[in-house]
């Protein structure tokens, strides 16, 4: 119990999917204009990382392994994500329409979320069981959502800030960032184990 | 043999995933399939498409689903007007209900950097809000266009520009969303019929002496207008002059009487520009003499 809760606190700070792997950084930087859809696509993507990593990990060493055929786990990972995301995405406008709604536009554009495909690539390499994988995932997408909320709260002071022309938008957004990866990285070189 | 093996079992484990997985979601699309309304894409087709949010929804998709599901009234799009209410009415099979006038927002204040005594010089944010958090903003006048662009900001279809420290609604873009009106921390803007010529630039509620310290150009409450509009239609309340858009015909008579010349109409903005300077007021006051 306490190596899964070191775990999801290493992946969710230390570790945190952004800020020091660099993965996902095409929603961190293009819906984190106002918090409430960052939370949105903070929801989906933990809704989806979650599920993937459980898949991806039984469809690894139930279908991959047997056969050696690791090497394929990329190319397999991605069509696994995209039909699980378009299965997801029909079965809650069926019966969950509330949530499909709030998630609506952000599901599809998670097809290609390089933080889910890492995550399950990550999961491999790192020889996690199958419950790790699953927390991994889970606590991967959760530090996801906390590094997006907190920079959507930063873009939406910058608003109101009066950069330099030649800064203003995306490029004082990343000056931005990188400030807030440099709070991150306070946590580098925490250890528990 | 071997070098066939190798490819044949990753095409087949790979292909085999494909095609599953493939089979699954064109099983799945069946299964959970949703039967959309047809109506509500009809009735989207029918609205203006501009998602500003002026009938109370989210959007022009939200306001066609709220009519078909909930039963929403089919005039709440203030855009499209009488047109789109109807061709909503018809789509859904009821009669049109009273169909809302196309307005138009105005800007109700005159008091350009020419006019307007300031207070202070104010450096801060270019937000009217947060100006208006300090005693107001910057113009003396407490009902004067703060002219940060806080409303050109809110417009989705682009209609407001400042010009020379006050807002100006382009009437030709302007759908009448009421987005700007919202915004506007001075509420100054206002929403008039669309096809009205008319309006009073400015919304100070101080007496005239007071209104002369604060700015240049503002209605001082003088009651000219009133006396010289033969129908009844433009009265001093609050001392300041309000136009009755259901009486006014657009005589013109109180534009050319206004000693302040705070009533603007179309021909005169067109004629001026968005802003006026002294210089043009002098051409302006020199011609109607």
């Amino acid at each position: 119990m306490t190596d899964i809760l070191l775990l999801m606190f290493s992946v969710i700070l230390i570790e945190n999917f952004i800020f020091s792997r660099f993965l996902g950084c095409c929603p961190f930087l293009g819906v984190s204009e106002k918090p409430a859809t960052a939370l949105g696509m903070g929801f989906a993507v933990t809704f989806v990382m979650t599920l993937s990593s459980a898949v991806t990990y039984a469809v690894y060493h139930l279908i991959l392994v047997p056969n050696k055929l690791e090497y394929f786990s990329t190319v397999v990972f991605i069509l696994i994500i995209a039909s699980l995301v378009q299965l997801i995405e029909m079965f809650m406008h069926k019966y969950i329409p509330a949530l499909y709604s709030a998630l609506g536009i952000y599901l599809p554009l998670i097809t290609t979320n390089c933080a889910v495909l890492g995550a399950a690539l990550i999961n491999i390499r790192s020889k996690f069981s199958f419950i790790e994988s699953v927390v991994f995932g889970f606590s991967a997408a959760i530090g996801f959502t906390l590094a997006i909320v907190i920079f959507a709260g930063v873009r939406e002071r910058m608003a109101f800030a009066d950069p330099p022309k030649a800064f203003r938008g995306l490029p004082i957004a990343l000056v931005a960032a990188g400030l807030l990866a440099m709070a991150f990285s306070g946590f580098v070189g925490m250890s528990f184990s | 043999m071997n070098i066939l093996k190798e490819i044949l079992i990753p095409v087949f484990w790979v292909g085999g995933l494909g095609t599953v997985l493939g089979g699954l979601l064109a099983v799945a699309a069946k299964i959970f399939a949703v039967k959309v309304d047809e109506r509500v894409a009809l009735i989207e087709e029918a609205l203006p498409g501009a998602n500003c949010g002026a009938c109370g929804y989210a959007g022009c998709k939200a306001y066609a689903v709220a009519v078909v599901e909930d039963g929403a009234k089919t005039n709440l799009c203030p855009v499209g007007g009488k047109p789109v209410a109807e061709a909503v009415s018809s789509i859904m099979g009821v009669a049109a209900d009273d169909n809302i006038e196309r307005m138009r927002a105005q800007v109700m204040c005159s008091g350009s950097h020419e006019f307007a005594h300031k207070k202070y010089a104010y450096a801060g944010a270019e937000d009217c809000i947060c100006a208006a958090n300090l005693d107001g903003g910057d113009k003396l006048c407490p009902n004067g266009c703060i002219g940060l662009g806080t409303c050109a900001a809110a417009c989705p279809v682009g209609a407001i520009k400042v010009c020379d420290g006050v807002a100006a609604v382009d009437y030709t873009l302007c759908i009448g969303c009421g987005l700007c009106v919202a915004s506007c921390p001075k509420q100054i803007i206002k929403l008039i019929p669309y096809d009205s010529t008319h309006w009073v630039g400015c919304m100070s509620r101080e007496k005239g002496a007071l209104t002369r310290k604060h700015c240049g150009i503002g209605c001082i409450a003088c009651r000219i207008c009133e006396k010289v509009c033969a129908f009844d239609a433009i009265k001093v309340i609050d001392n300041i002059a309000k136009i009755d858009y259901a009486k006014c015909t657009g005589c013109n008579m109180c534009v050319e009487k206004c000693p302040r010349n705070i009533i603007w109409s179309v021909e005169r903005q067109e004629l001026l520009g968005l802003s006026i300077t002294k210089d043009e007021l002098a051409v302006v006051s020199a011609a109607k003499k």
